[in-house]
């Protein structure tokens, strides 16, 4: 069961890697490893995404992991943006402590 | 096989333990230094599934783009006071409560798909992956390309305007 590599040795890898983002971004306070768990949830769609590819030789998994590294880049630099003007506002970047739409 | 097989294990521990390290870290370099390490193994899994060009640009851009973008933030924003508080939220075993929910869920379907061969070997249309890349994204998928320029164009703008104090 574990000697050949197949196909669902890269999916239960990629559900871990999902499982350990999940739980970064929920317990976490600090925001920047909240935005850095986003990364891990993302890379593990990516090896889903490729061990699909290559499972039923087809490139367009590929493409789409293409297409989610771009929009994994326009997220983090919106969210530094955001965390900085938040920064500079609040002069904390615990996410619990930033409550001003909470009633 | 052997060979793969070995190469496999090792980039997976280095991803999941890359990970473990990123979410427990109490200083937010230590944990942008282990997410380098996860982002090196998942390229490294990237070239084990023969996808050359994505294994590249994993490098390029994750480890040489957004992880310096991570870190230039992490010395802009003073963490150091960060640290010393607590880590993690009053409601972190909800949140665990939620994870092993999902695990569940996520090793029950594993377990029914278990059946998945191994995969077959490649075809030699397969050959320079590059090559099929562009010829799929320049004619098959333009339109998704051009959003996608629109879309890092909005979020340039975007982080600027966020980040700058007066505009």
């Amino acid at each position: 069961m574990l000697y050949p590599i197949t196909t669902v040795h890269y999916l239960a890898l990629s559900a871990a890697l999902l499982l350990i983002g999940t739980a970064g971004v929920l317990a976490r306070r600090n925001i920047v490893v909240i935005l850095m768990s986003i990364e891990l949830i993302l890379n593990a769609v990516n090896i889903n995404l490729i061990a699909f590819s290559r499972h039923f030789q087809n490139v367009n998994g590929q493409i789409f992991a293409i297409f989610v590294i771009t929009v994994a880049v326009a997220e983090a630099a919106v969210g530094l943006g955001i965390l900085i003007a938040l920064f500079r506002n609040k002069e904390t970047v615990q996410a619990d402590e930033i409550e001003l739409l909470k009633w | 096989m052997l060979t793969d097989t070995l190469l496999f294990y090792l980039f997976a521990l280095i991803t999941l333990g890359g990970g473990i390290l990123t979410v427990t870290r109490r200083n937010a370099v230590h944990s942008a230094i282990s997410l380098i390490g996860s982002l090196i193994g998942v390229a490294g899994l990237f070239l084990l599934q023969q996808a050359e060009f994505l294994f590249a640009v994993q490098i390029v851009l994750y480890v040489g783009g957004i992880m310096v973008l991570f870190l230039f933030v992490i010395m802009l924003v003073n963490l150091g006071q960060a640290a010393r508080e607590r880590q993690f939220n009053k409601q972190w075993w909800l949140a665990l409560l939620c994870v092993a929910a999902i695990a569940a869920e996520l090793l029950f379907f594993l377990r029914r798909g278990i059946q998945l061969t191994a995969p077959a070997a490649v075809r030699p249309s397969m050959l320079g992956n590059t090559e099929t890349i562009a010829d799929v994204l320049f004619s098959e998928y333009l339109l998704p390309f051009e959003i996608a320029s629109l879309l890092l164009l909005v979020a340039v703008v975007g982080a600027v305007v966020m980040a700058k104090k007066r505009i």
